[in-house]
């Protein structure tokens, strides 16, 4: 049995076409997720224009380290996706890089999720979680960290489901369930996780930045 | 009960309001006309196996024919716009000299106060041929201030105040209805405007109980709240003076320059910490959940009252 | 298949329909058929329909007296909240793209099935598990926040299981999405040779403008739903303006969705009403290019309106021009499709079976609804009439008059394909008439007590108004019985009806070349396209008498 009719699915009679409209609906998919976080990011503003100081107060709070280091954790991890996408090119050739690749994406997004496990908790020590006894008082700082908890939180959503995706992949090629070279879900995952990738770096600078500008 | 058919048009907004729907009232009617009149036309004429003529469609159906009426119609649509949008732009800013009157909604009742202290609940007693001019802000959640036989409508806030102004021109009394669902009680959230003619307004206002004036009150408020502890010319502690502070810019500690008005002095009150005054301590306590609304209407005239004091001097 | 089969010499062995391979149960649960997926979906919308409509009866019996006499007014809050929330998300939104639509698109383009089968099931159980969560709601106390979710009082104030019904109405918005997604997909990827898009029915067209709109508007309601759901669970203070938040931004982001939502809504009803009209009046449609232009421009220019529901919200006046003004400009495409509607009728061949009944009504109750749209889009008159019972009757001209009567049309229409039955036109006719009556006897006296100042959500009622409110129950009682009539033939129709052929309308379009219900994948023989569409007849003439020359000639009994 060829390692191509195992993926060719229903309804396509044509594997190049099913590919591209892997690719076609992935991209489509990551429109409404642009508007999803644009929305977030749309609330943000509006706040933030309404309570400027409140928000440099607030985002001076924040630990720059353990954003600046996530952000490097992620951008090192989608290099390796991109790594492995691109590997998978060339099929069986490159398999164990394929692997390799996939398995440090996991592995960083992981290291991702327990840094931010120690910025959180470093931030309800200091009381950071909007509510009686919020550390900061202008209304518009609890209004930042409001938003930072549901955006980060959203982010962190998105990020552990991207993890699950490539987790199973790396799992299906290692036991060779599934063909390496043109895999629509390779590439639909690759997608996927490049924006949570491009999300964050939108997160970034509107969290960790503000009131340490100037 | 109000009639069931038809609805006074009691002020001079009303009378614009109906003009416009009537206009729009006919367009529509012409249209349904056309368009119903049209199918029901085609439907016996062209019914199958009737003998009406088919064959080659005219000429006149083409492609410029349906650019023609898209144009047209978009044409027709932006004109009304314009003319519906200009006819009502008094609408936008009370006049000056408008009788002032503040309105405080809460779940589920109305509190109106006149500039003069006179308050009322569920009601309001407005003077004939005068603008009125509404200030109001709700405690709880969104309301929506409707007087059906003014055609005026406003969301009430919270956190925000947000006006309307009218010029009533028939005496009488009319429905006031609460428009935005609150809760529980939204459907009886009622109460009656009336229009009284001008001697008779000015006798009922003052004839009202306790007529204290808001800045009186608020003189009494400022005192027993004990913001004259800190911020009265005899106290030790180093709190900024309120004499002339309404309308003058204040420097705040971080640099901004701010105006001294209605929404200062309530954040000021409120949330005493976000806006320090540069060269004071932010120690200033928030009297949120202490004042209600009214009360800090009353303390906003009494300071209000202080700057034209001092100009008087 | 061999190249005989593909040349259609060789009769092809007998093989079960769609409905009959497979009858278990688990073979319904687990199908990945598009034709399937689509019954499940009217299962579900139809029990949908049933619920919120057992709830606006009850509010309608109770306004018979201004004030009240069996419901307490936190009930009364509730059963309206729960028609709404139930009406939108569970019926009207899925009804036509996830019933018609799914078992039509891939027919329409002569594809075997949609592009992501197995997303499409997804799909339904996301909207099962999304209707749980909102009868939990219902069943566990009710939600009394109105359809809307007014922030603060969702966010602060109400008692009710507000989170449980924003998260049901949360996960259906990702059914939605991943319909949209599917349906785009779909008409990219899967279109037969020779199927150009200005050779696709205005329906294939409907769906698709109304599949952009679910993918991209749908987020943001998400959104505004995520931002409730943290307020009252976690204590964010977004909406809360005493810790610096804003109530109105709540409805910006609402109003985002829910005003291309109504486009959601109706577009796919336009597309119906654009395949019924051809086909009953033998008439290539008037305008198709226009047509096209007009749901296209619906789409897109319905992403800017959506302030024109906040007017008296204090937003500012420049804002509120704005969207007044594109409010305006949006009504232009829909009376472009209204013109050539009526056009096509010209020099037709026009017969009055029930979907063309209920395809003609569409078309009148979509224009007064429309029109009353125009009063609301004019700033002046709608600060006297929002939140009245004008705007009540101005939705629900669109999305009942509408919505529900094109999907009733459609319904009757493809009914034959999709069971392979005929159900009996004279009751349906009945229907239909009976339809058209007590809707207008509901909803037309609800414009004149909105003018006279009635307002929305009102458990309790001046008395002046009282006599509205009767006749409109009355008519409410009337449409009921029309809405339980098709119920009652059509089910009969499935046990007792007459066999369908494969074209009983003799119209034009892919789906009627294949069998009546069709085989699982929808075509024995490659579709091909060489012709547009609304082939009724030759280009430049009017309708005839002949039957136009089905596509593709092959008629596989």
């Amino acid at each position: 049995m060829s390692d191509e009719s195992a993926v060719l699915r229903e309804p396509w009679l044509d594997f190049d076409r099913q590919r591209e409209a892997a690719k076609f609906g992935i991209w489509v998919f990551l429109g409404s997720e642009a508007l999803f976080f644009g929305a977030l990011l749309m609330t943000y503003t509006v706040c933030r224009v309404e309570h400027p100081e409140a928000f440099a107060a607030a985002g001076r709070e924040t630990n720059i380290w353990y954003g600046t280091i996530n952000t490097a954790v992620l951008l090192t991890s989608s290099l390796s996706m991109a790594m492995a996408s691109q590997a998978a090119e060339s099929g069986m050739r490159f398999r164990r890089l394929v692997l390799g690749c996939l398995l440090a994406t996991v592995l960083l997004g992981l290291a991702f999720i327990v840094i931010k496990g120690f910025e959180y908790k470093e931030d309800i020590d200091k009381h950071l979680v909007p509510g009686a006894g919020f550390a900061l008082p202008q209304a518009g700082a609890q209004l930042f960290y409001g938003l930072y908890w549901l955006v980060t939180g959203v982010h962190a959503v998105h990020l552990s489901i991207g993890m699950v995706l490539v987790s199973r992949l790396f799992w299906m090629f290692y036991q060779r369930k599934l063909r390496i070279s043109e895999n629509p879900e390779l590439e639909v995952t690759a997608l996927y996780w490049h924006l949570v990738d491009i999300v964050w770096i939108f997160l970034y600078p509107l969290i960790y930045l503000p009131g340490r500008a100037s | 009960m109000n009639s069931s058919f038809s609805l006074p048009e009691a002020t001079t907004h009303a009378v614009t309001v109906d003009h416009i729907f009537y206009l729009l009232l006919v367009l529509s009617g012409a249209t349904v006309v056309l368009v119903f009149g049209l199918i029901l036309l085609f439907a016996v004429r062209y019914r199958r196996g009737s003998s009406a003529k088919r064959g080659p469609m005219p000429e006149l159906l083409s492609h410029e024919f349906e650019i023609g009426w898209t144009l047209a119609t978009l044409l027709t649509f932006a004109f009304l716009f314009w003319w519906v949008s200009s006819a009502d732009l008094s609408s936008l800013a009370a006049p000056v000299g408008a009788l002032e009157i503040h309105v405080v909604a809460k779940q589920w009742m109305w509190k109106t106060q006149h500039s003069n202290g006179a308050r009322e609940i569920n009601a309001l007693h407005v003077p004939i041929n005068q603008p009125v001019h509404l200030l109001m802000s709700s405690q709880d959640v969104i309301h929506s201030f409707f007087v059906p036989a003014f055609r005026v409508k406003k969301d009430v806030l919270p956190g925000r105040d947000t006006d309307i102004w009218f010029q009533a021109t028939e005496t009488g009394v009319f429905s006031l209805l609460c428009a935005e669902y609150c809760g529980t009680n939204h459907s009886m959230m009622r109460g009656k405007i009336i229009v009284m003619r001008q001697e008779d307004y000015a006798k009922w206002l003052v004839q009202q109980p306790e007529g204290d004036d808001l800045a009186h009150e608020g003189a009494k408020l400022f005192v027993a709240q004990g913001c004259s502890g800190c911020h009265a010319g005899s106290s030790n502690v180093h709190a900024p003076r309120l004499d002339g502070l309404y309308g003058r810019a204040v420097q705040l500690s971080d640099g901004r320059t701010v105006k001294a008005d209605d929404a200062y002095l309530r954040d000021s009150i409120l949330e005493p910490k976000r806006d320090v005054v540069a060269g004071y301590e932010p120690i200033m306590p928030s009297f949120k959940g202490i004042l209600d609304d009214g009360e800090i209407q009353s303390l906003t005239a009494y300071i209000r009252s202080l700057a034209q004091e001092k100009q008087n001097d | 298949m061999t190249d005989a089969l593909l040349a259609g010499e060789l009769p092809l062995p007998p093989r079960p329909d769609y409905l009959r391979h497979g009858s278990t149960i688990a073979s319904w649960l687990t199908t990945t058929d598009h034709k399937r997926i689509a019954i499940l979906y009217a299962v579900t919308i139809t029990f949908f329909f049933f619920l919120g409509g057992a709830a606006i009866t009850a509010v309608r019996l109770e306004l018979f007296q201004p004030n009240g006499w069996f419901l307490t007014s936190d009930s009364y809050n509730k059963l309206f909240s729960f028609h709404g929330i139930v009406m939108v998300w569970f019926f009207l939104v899925p009804s036509i793209p996830n019933t018609l639509g799914n078992f039509l698109l891939p027919l329409m383009i002569g594809a075997p099935d949609v592009a992501f089968p197995r997303l499409n099931l997804f799909s339904w159980y996301l909207t099962l598990a999304a209707g749980a969560l909102t009868v939990y709601a219902l069943l566990a106390g009710g939600v009394d926040t109105g359809w809307t979710f007014y922030t603060p009082y969702s966010s602060m104030f109400s008692n009710t299981h507000v989170f449980a019904a924003a998260a049901g109405v949360f996960v259906v918005g990702f059914a939605s999405i991943a319909t949209g997604v599917n349906f785009i997909a779909t008409t990219h990827m899967l279109r037969a040779p020779g199927m150009t898009w200005f050779r696709l029915p205005l329906f294939v067209w409907a769906i698709y403008a109304t599949s952009l709109i679910m993918v991209l508007a749908t987020p943001v309601l998400a959104i505004s739903l995520l931002l409730v759901i943290a307020e009252r669970w976690l204590g964010l203070p977004i909406f809360d303006p005493s810790r610096g938040g804003d109530p109105v931004l709540f409805q910006h982001l609402f109003w985002f969705y829910s005003h291309p939502a109504v486009y959601i809504m109706v577009l796919p009803a336009m597309g119906v009403v654009s395949e019924i009209i051809p086909c009953f009046a033998r008439r290539r449609i008037f305008g198709y290019d226009f047509m096209v232009y007009a749901m296209l421009a619906i789409s897109g220019i319905g992403f800017f309106v959506w302030g024109h529901h906040m007017f008296v919200s204090g937003q500012s006046a420049l804002a509120s021009l704005v969207f007044s003004f594109l409010s305006f400009i949006i009504a232009v495409p829909s009376a472009i499709k209204v013109f050539n509607w009526t056009a096509s009728l010209y020099r037709g061949q026009i017969s009055f079976e029930s979907p063309m009944l209920y395809a003609l009504g569409f078309v009148g109750l979509f224009t007064t609804g429309g029109l009353s749209g125009l009063f609301l889009a004019s700033i002046p008159v709608d600060i006297h009439v929002t939140d009245t019972y004008f705007v009540v009757a101005h939705f629900h001209y669109i999305m009942v008059g509408g919505s529900v009567s094109a999907f009733f049309a459609g319904l009757h229409f493809w009914w034959p394909k999709a069971t392979g039955k005929l159900y009996p036109e004279s009751w349906a006719k009945f229907a239909a008439i009976l339809m058209y009556s007590g809707f207008n006897m509901t909803f037309l006296p609800q414009f004149f007590a909105g003018y006279l100042g009635m307002p929305r959500r009102y458990h309790t009622y001046p008395a002046e108004f009282q006599i509205y409110n009767v006749m409109s129950s009355a008519g409410a009682a009337v449409l009921a019985v029309a809405y339980l009539l098709p119920l009652g033939y059509l089910t009969w129709s499935l046990f007792y009806g007459g066999r369908a052929g494969n074209n009983p309308w003799e119209a034009t379009g892919l789906e009627w070349t294949t069998t009546s219900p069709p085989p699982p994948k929808n075509f024995d023989w490659q579709p091909r396209v060489d012709r547009e569409p609304y082939d009724y007849h030759a280009e430049g003439l009017s309708a005839g008498t002949d039957r136009p020359e089905v596509q593709n000639v092959r008629e596989i009994q």
